[in-house]
């Protein structure tokens, strides 16, 4: 019988931990599966975060390292300044990168290091119990924000794509979602291209996607889908905010 | 190889260098700016990389990085620099990888001082991050020793697998003094199979982490960390005497504090004052076999330090109560004179002798 369909060899064995619905086990397959067909699952290392995310060490199959909360750029910087013919990647969550590492992710990208930073972006902390983001959303309810985000208290949820866009360094910049299979195949070629940027040693490239957390956010996986593309993505709109064509 | 006459943050780039040193990452900090100048013109000369990074953490976490991937690293700042790395230093010492930490000390706490001082003690010897780790921690007392010991430093941090700090004062870092880089013995060092640098599809994928969420495997992990510790404590003791026959007093200082204890050794013994001198090279491990036998004539310690006696509780320590410990320091970046350690020891002996 002919095969038809087979796991992608950029993911090992390990069964993930994350809730049923959350979307992360789909972006850790695109990742995975984009690293197989570009054939650099053996020269590529990737560096895990601290967040939900923290165990991916465990599920890409290939070399990996555990960074500090926040400091997966920075990480990633050592290694691809160590290794610069090797593959890089950062895979890092909204408290990761847009609160705790927001440093290291705009330098990172001034310094315009040839990696690739995967940012899921579920405008909630989950590790640790969901908790407010920069990214939470106005009225958005969390553990940390009871009553809903109040922008007089704790300001507007940060747009970290758009900010990165205007940084010289960052040569690829997209926002991709995962609530639908059309936009599933979008986010897979944006995560190819981000890649494939990083392989032809343009700069820095960077794909932020939309994501669910059923869990924290206290709805169904089903319903959590449907919120994210009626609340997120009208605050955070899908698209490409720079190409190697555009930078400079 | 002749001498030549270098500033000590140069001196030190240049050992690090030779050593084979060819990946710094830092973060401009006052006293010891010239050392990462004195990189960022010289590493990209033998094929090596400089990178400035946007701050100490992100310098150290650049430095874990590097590190991970099996190459000689290194990073320097000064206090308040140190204190911010010592995340990543965690990081690198649970991970176990090998690197080299600078510290050129200046006064703290806070924002400080920019002037010498050796009140990084404690932050270096007792952890300085989360959990049960040590590192190992020169001390050198002149740019010869600074050039002769960072590159024994890189060679311990590789054959340990553990972050080695070499903690210099403001005076060395701005010193120049004539120094030689002498031929470096080879040393039998494990190879880097731990390394994350690509699989290249021939092995499992290595994975470089300090996470152990099972709580009995995070315990055999600091079992094992403190194996390698204690094995340090045995075999990295080293220390140096002087004028240790029959004092009366036995001064312990480090550093360039301990050439100061030195001249005021020299000016009492011109006067028939005997007082001798124990000088940690490692401050961690504190060399304790020096202190075992003690000459006969010998009635108290005195610590002299450029802090506020940071180093006496190590002292008591090993002295296990048979003597009593004096302290003599100045801190915020005054520097001891060799007279006023004389007064001191004077004031110690029982007035004018």
């Amino acid at each position: 019988m002919a095969v038809v369909f087979e796991k992608t060899k950029g993911l090992t064995e390990k069964e993930t931990h994350y809730c049923p619905g959350c979307t992360h086990g789909i972006i850790h397959r695109l990742v995975a599966e984009v690293l197989e067909e570009l054939d650099v699952l053996g020269e590529t290392v990737g560096v895990a975060p601290v967040g939900c995310s923290v165990l991916a060490y465990e599920y890409f199959n290939c070399d990996m390292q555990e960074a500090a909360h926040g400091r997966a750029p920075a990480v990633a910087t050592g290694i691809k300044r160590a290794l610069p013919d090797k593959v890089v990647f950062s895979y890092q969550g909204d408290g990761d990168l847009a609160s705790i590492g927001t440093a290291e992710i705009v330098h990172v990208a001034h310094r315009g290091e040839k990696i690739t930073t995967i940012f899921v972006n579920n405008a909630i902390y989950g590790m640790t119990g969901g908790q407010m983001a920069p990214t939470t959303l106005i009225g958005q309810k969390t553990t940390t924000s009871p009553l809903g985000r109040d922008s007089n208290l704790t300001g507007f949820p940060l747009r970290m794509s758009e900010m990165l866009a205007t940084i010289d360094g960052a040569v690829f910049v997209e926002r991709v979602s995962v609530h639908n299979p059309a936009a599933i195949r979008k986010a897979k070629k944006a995560i190819k291209k981000a890649f494939e940027v990083q392989l032809e040693g343009k700069g820095f490239g960077i794909v932020e996607v939309l994501s669910t957390c059923p869990t924290n956010w206290g709805m169904t996986p089903v319903k959590a889908l449907g919120w994210l593309e009626e609340n997120m993505i009208p605050y955070y709109p899908l698209g490409n905010f720079k190409s190697p064509e555009e930078a400079k | 190889m002749a001498k030549v006459l270098m500033k000590g943050n140069e001196a030190i780039g240049a050992a690090a260098i030779n050593a084979g040193c060819r990946y710094f990452f830092g973060y401009p900090i006052t006293p010891q700016n010239e050392l990462p100048e004195y990189m960022s013109r010289e590493l990209p000369k033998v094929g090596g990389v400089f990178v400035q990074a946007e701050s100490e953490v992100a310098a150290i976490n650049m430095v874990y990085g590097a590190a991970g991937s099996g190459v000689r690293v290194m990073t320097s700042s000064s206090s308040p620099g140190i204190a911010l790395k010592q995340e990543g230093i965690s990081y690198i010492a649970g991970a176990e990888l090998p690197a080299v930490i600078v510290n050129i000390v200046r006064g703290g706490p806070g924002l400080g001082s920019i002037q010498p001082s050796q009140s990084d003690y404690n932050q270096s010897t007792r952890g300085g991050g989360d959990g049960d780790y040590h590192l190992l921690v020169y001390a050198p007392a002149n740019i010869q020793e600074m050039v002769d010991l960072l590159q024994e430093a890189f060679d311990k941090a590789d054959f340990y697998r553990n972050p080695v700090m070499v903690m210099g004062d403001g005076m060395i870092g701005q010193m120049m003094e004539p120094v030689e880089f002498k031929e470096r013995p080879e040393v039998d060092l494990p190879p880097k199979d731990w390394a994350a640098t690509g699989t290249e599809g021939k092995r499992k994928p290595n994975v470089i982490n300090s996470l152990f969420l099972k709580p009995e495997e995070l315990e055999d992990h600091n079992i094992r960390l403190t194996e390698k510790y204690d094995a340090m404590k045995k075999n990295e003791q080293q220390w140096e005497t002087y004028n240790m026959e029959k004092p009366e007093i036995i001064c312990v200082a480090y550093g360039t504090t301990a050439r100061i204890v030195k001249s005021a050794i020299d000016t009492l013994k011109a006067e028939g004052i005997e007082i001798g001198l124990i000088r940690p090279i490692l401050v961690w491990p504190f060399p304790e076999k020096a202190f075992v036998e003690l000459p006969e004539t010998a009635k108290m310690f005195l610590s002299v330090e450029m802090s506020m006696g940071q180093m006496i509780d190590d002292i008591k320590i090993v002295n296990q109560g048979r003597l009593p410990v004096e302290f003599y320091g100045r801190s915020g970046g005054m520097i001891p004179s060799p007279d006023g350690v004389v007064q001191k020891i004077r004031a110690l002996l029982g007035g004018a002798k």
